[in-house]
């Protein structure tokens, strides 16, 4: 038997979803499963480690920590939301440049971090770039060339957030 | 074991009287959740044993902030990120602005809200000490009216409190008169970001003439619930803050904090940590005092 779930609408990178899915289930597993979208990574499930960072209604959140009921009518940015067609956003090209990735599992999450950084704060400091990702663990890389990537990110001029 | 969300009905009202209403209508059914930084860890663990909840995140008539001559009242479901943005408090009470900073990283803030952090009840919570040592007033409302009280009456014990099953918090009331006062926050946890607290003090204070005319000392981790640290600041009030009474503070403070051992730290590392930051803010006294 099928339960009768609640139609929820969203607008996930600038395009119209509905999905039918428990109210408690998590925007990350909507995200991942219904929507499939698997840029963005699961870690620790427990809105420690960062690396299920999304933009909800222009805010950083992490998406494992949302029931999906609440983003109704919401607007959602995603890392697949970044890259125009072929054309890397200029952080994904620091990312890439400066070593900022390795395994690639904490690293949608930093870019999404590092957006919503940029979009508020277009030149930021090493200390506000710190804090920034704060929320963000990588065990690869030791954060320096992540940090590095965000300089160089802001250099080019990343600000923007679509 | 992963929590299942097919097993947890949850709702969304559009208006606080829906979700008085429903509160109402069967105490104790219902569970209300806003940003979800505790309930969906817990249900992620399949720790999550209320079945039902009701979404108050995002309602209007929780979500101000309104500034007064004599006091900035901040909604209950205000989040830590729009508290550390807000300049009238960062200028009135930056105690909690820097305690808003400390929770979580920026998605955290983003989602946590005052009033969670209030209700969750937790010891080590950042905001508490904070909003004791400014004097605040908690403000909680249900169906049958809403009533006022210190915030240093709402904790009773571990995780208790006088909430009442049908009750939210309405919001914090902050009385605009420490702006001029000595402040003092500190937290000591295992690292910058993302730790939970092992101890923290936080402290207002108005020193005249040398001596001691106003203090405030609030702690978290040391009992079971945030706490002022009454005893230690009856040793300090009035009195000149010469080596016998710094003696004396000191004494009471230990006699007066009840810490525990846990996954985070020891009772013996807390209870010496505690009376070393309240040295640590007796010194800024001291040296303030002395400049006057």
């Amino acid at each position: 038997m099928t339960a009768c779930w609640p139609h929820i609408e969203l607008t996930v990178n600038g395009q119209q979803a509905a999905v039918e899915v428990p109210p408690m289930k998590r925007l990350l597993d909507v995200l991942r499963e219904d929507l499939g979208l698997t840029g963005t990574k699961e870690g620790c499930g427990e809105g420690e480690c960062g690396s299920c960072s999304v933009r909800m209604n222009g805010e950083l959140v992490n998406s494992c920590l949302v029931p999906i009921l609440q983003a109704t009518g919401a607007r959602i940015e995603t890392v697949e939301g970044l890259a125009i067609d072929a054309e890397l956003h200029p952080l994904q090209k620091a990312f890439l440049e400066c070593g900022g990735a390795q395994c690639g599992i904490c690293t949608p999450g930093m870019l999404m971090a590092a957006t919503h950084l940029l979009a508020r704060n277009p030149h930021p400091t090493m200390e506000e770039i710190r804090e920034g990702l704060a929320g963000n663990l990588c065990r690869c890389t030791g954060f320096i060339k992540i940090f590095e990537s965000v300089v160089a990110a802001a250099a080019m001029g990343a600000t923007h957030a679509r | 074991m992963r929590g299942d969300p097919e097993v947890h009905e949850l709702i969304a009202a559009s208006s606080l009287p829906e979700v008085l209403a429903q509160l109402g209508s069967a105490p104790g059914m219902w569970m209300p959740i806003a940003g979800g930084t505790e309930l969906m860890v817990a249900h992620a663990a399949g720790r999550l044993n209320t079945p039902k909840l009701i979404s108050v995140w995002g309602l209007p008539e929780l979500g101000f902030i309104r500034v007064s001559d004599d006091c900035i009242s901040i909604g209950g479901g205000v989040t830590f990120g729009q508290i550390r943005r807000h300049a009238a408090i960062a200028a009135d009470f930056p105690l909690l602005s820097r305690a808003a900073s400390w929770i979580g990283s920026i998605a955290n803030q983003n989602r946590a809200t005052l009033a969670g952090n209030i209700v969750n009840g937790s010891p080590a919570a950042d905001a508490p000490p904070a909003l004791l040592v400014y004097d605040a007033e908690i403000e909680l409302i249900s169906q049958r009216g809403s009533r006022r009280l210190p915030y240093s009456h709402f904790h009773l014990g571990y995780k208790q409190s006088v909430l009442e099953p049908d009750e939210l918090v309405l919001a914090l009331h902050l009385p605009r008169r420490f702006a001029k006062h000595a402040q003092y926050l500190r937290k000591v946890g295992t690292r910058k970001a993302m730790a939970i607290t092992k101890v923290a003090l936080a402290g207002t204070a108005v020193v005249d003439d040398g001596i001691v005319a106003e203090i405030r000392l609030a702690a978290a981790s040391v009992a079971d619930r945030p706490v002022r640290m009454t005893a230690a600041e009856t040793a300090l009030l009035g009195k000149k803050l010469s080596f016998e009474t710094r003696r004396a503070v000191r004494k009471a403070l230990l006699n007066e904090v009840r810490p525990i051992d846990d996954i985070r730290s020891t009772a013996e590392y807390r209870r010496h940590v505690a009376a070393n930051l309240l040295d640590e803010f007796l010194n800024e006294l001291t040296r303030e005092g002395s400049s006057v």
